[in-house]
């Protein structure tokens, strides 16, 4: 067991010497990996920030219920029970003359509402159910139609569904892209290895004749790609941190003329670790994928 | 403890640089195997080695057959060999401490301990002052030292030299050939190839002479 971790450690120390020897080659790897890492990395930030928009829009989680116009106290009342009396429902009563009030308080509608001879608003209910999945929000949509002296529930669940399906093709795209990235990363350790090999031939050679086994002569690739692999998740974490700053201004600034206080949020640690162990194993397997095919001419 | 018998190595295109040899070296013998260029001294010094594979014939080392080696098995039979090489093959971009320390970390040696048994060979061939310096900086003769070093620093049984000398003043020669007496008194079995006669009387008349592949 320490003979093994004696010569882990040092195809470790090998691979840091080499990977910190020619320091340029390895900012121009980092670089190459970096950049593959961060558009999906990217992606996947923006794809969960979306999400939380989804989450947090305003009208998208609730139902508008508009009694019949003809509509007595008594019929609202007992819609207004039923409603209390389904779980998970917050339901906010907006009565008709309330409703006409907020409308002339609207510049545009304000003549308009003047001159009508009687209110056209109906008694309405706000319903803002806790299941918002699509589905769900289409059941409730149409038991309430059933009820009596509904005259309409309003869902909009088209714009539901197309955000939703929006979500899954950008996580179709997304996953496509990474897997596109995820080939580049492995062409450019598999790359960066074949000239390593190339560069220590006399090493490899003079390895072999004095008694290093396949295992000890690979082991330094394997632990440089994996670690060039770790090295670019960081620095596609610092571009996508670096990116997600430079917006963080103008989105705040839109979300504020929406009337929300939506900001940006960015990526965890655990998505950060996740990052830098997907570049070290895709670094890994471009390293073992080169070793095996460059070391066959020393046999 | 080296015992070839018909020993042949046929190269791709038909060469045979060995032709049936056999001989028995014991342990602790010195032998100096001689011929001239293309007699297949080297051929001879790298089949035992386990570097090359005979065509034909068998070379037992130490009780164990080397023709009939599994492919896996052979690094870990060449860690019995000390090998010196006609270039010496130094790795320049590694200090002298660290190529002399290349055996013992293929070993699985603790690093404390590698730098101690590095430094000790060092200091056995004359060279523990310059284990930073780059192999570069070094003479012919220092640089034929630290190969020796190397060859040694793991404990080998047996030490196999091709051309040691070649290239070297007399000087350096002489105390490369110092060294090997040093290593022979000691009980280690050497076997050096060279064309170079001045190793004759080290070897008291151990001599296997190659011609054509051939004992002559």
């Amino acid at each position: 067991m320490r003979r093994w971790l004696s010569q882990h450690r040092a195809a470790l120390a090998l691979a840091l010497r080499r990977l910190f020897g020619a320091p340029l080659n390895t900012l121009l790897s980092l670089l190459a990996i970096g950049i593959a890492l961060t558009l999906p990395a990217f992606g996947y930030v923006a794809l969960d920030n979306l999400r939380e928009v989804g989450r947090s829009a305003s009208g998208v989680q609730q139902l508008s219920l508009f009694m019949d116009v003809g509509a007595s106290k008594k019929d609202v009342s007992e819609i207004e029970t039923r409603l209390q009396s389904m779980p998970g429902l917050r339901t906010v009563f907006v009565p008709r003359d309330e409703a006409l009030k907020r409308l002339q308080k609207s510049q545009e509608m304000a003549e308009i509402v003047a001159s009508l001879p009687r209110n056209p608003l109906p008694d309405a209910f706000i319903v803002e159910p806790a299941d918002v999945s699509p589905a769900a929000l289409e059941n409730l949509r149409q038991e309430l139609s059933s009820w009596p002296k509904v005259a309409h529930v309003q869902l909009d669940s088209a714009w539901v569904k197309r955000f939703d399906a929006f979500l899954r093709l950008g996580k179709l795209a997304l996953m496509m892209l990474a897997g596109l990235f995820a080939a580049g990363l492995i062409a450019v350790t598999f790359n960066t290895i074949r000239l390593q090999v190339m560069a220590q031939a006399s090493e490899i050679e003079v390895a072999r004749m004095i008694g290093a086994t396949d295992a000890f002569i690979r082991r330094p690739f394997y632990y440089f790609g994996a670690l060039q692999g770790a090295l670019g998740g960081i620095v596609a974490s610092g571009l996508v941190f670096a990116a997600l700053h430079l917006l963080a201004g103008p989105v705040g600034e839109l979300s504020t003329l929406y009337g929300a206080s939506f900001a940006l949020h960015a990526p965890g640690a655990l998505e950060i670790a996740a990052l830098c162990a997907a570049g070290a194993i895709l670094g890994w397997l471009g390293a073992q994928l080169s070793v095996s095919l460059s070391l066959r001419r020393f046999d | 403890m080296i015992v070839a018998n018909s020993l042949t190595k046929r190269y791709p295109g038909g060469f045979e640089a060995l032709a049936g040899v056999s001989f028995e070296i014991r342990a602790g013998e010195m032998i100096l195997v001689t011929g001239h260029s293309g007699a297949g001294k080297t051929t001879l010094v790298k089949l035992i080695a386990s570097i090359e594979r005979p065509t034909s014939g068998s070379l037992v080392v130490n009780g164990q057959n080397l023709s009939a080696l599994r492919r896996s098995a052979i690094p870990y039979v060449r860690r019995h060999f000390g090998m010196i090489f006609q270039d010496q093959k130094l790795l320049f971009d590694r200090t002298t401490l660290d190529n002399v320390m290349l055996p013992l970390q293929i070993a699985g040696l603790p690093h404390r301990d590698a730098v101690r048994r590095a430094q000790a060979a060092l200091d056995k061939v004359g060279l523990l002052a310059r284990e930073k310096a780059n192999p570069i900086a070094l003479s012919g003769g220092e640089q034929q030292r630290l190969a020796i070093a190397r060859a040694v620093v793991n404990r080998p049984t047996v030490l196999l030299a091709d051309e040691p000398t070649a290239n070297l003043d007399h000087e350096s020669a002489h105390d490369i050939r110092s060294l090997f007496a040093e290593f022979h008194r000691v009980g280690v079995t050497i076997v050096v190839a060279t064309h170079d006669q001045s190793w004759i009387e080290l070897c008291h008349g151990n001599t296997l002479r190659l011609d054509h592949g051939r004992l002559a």
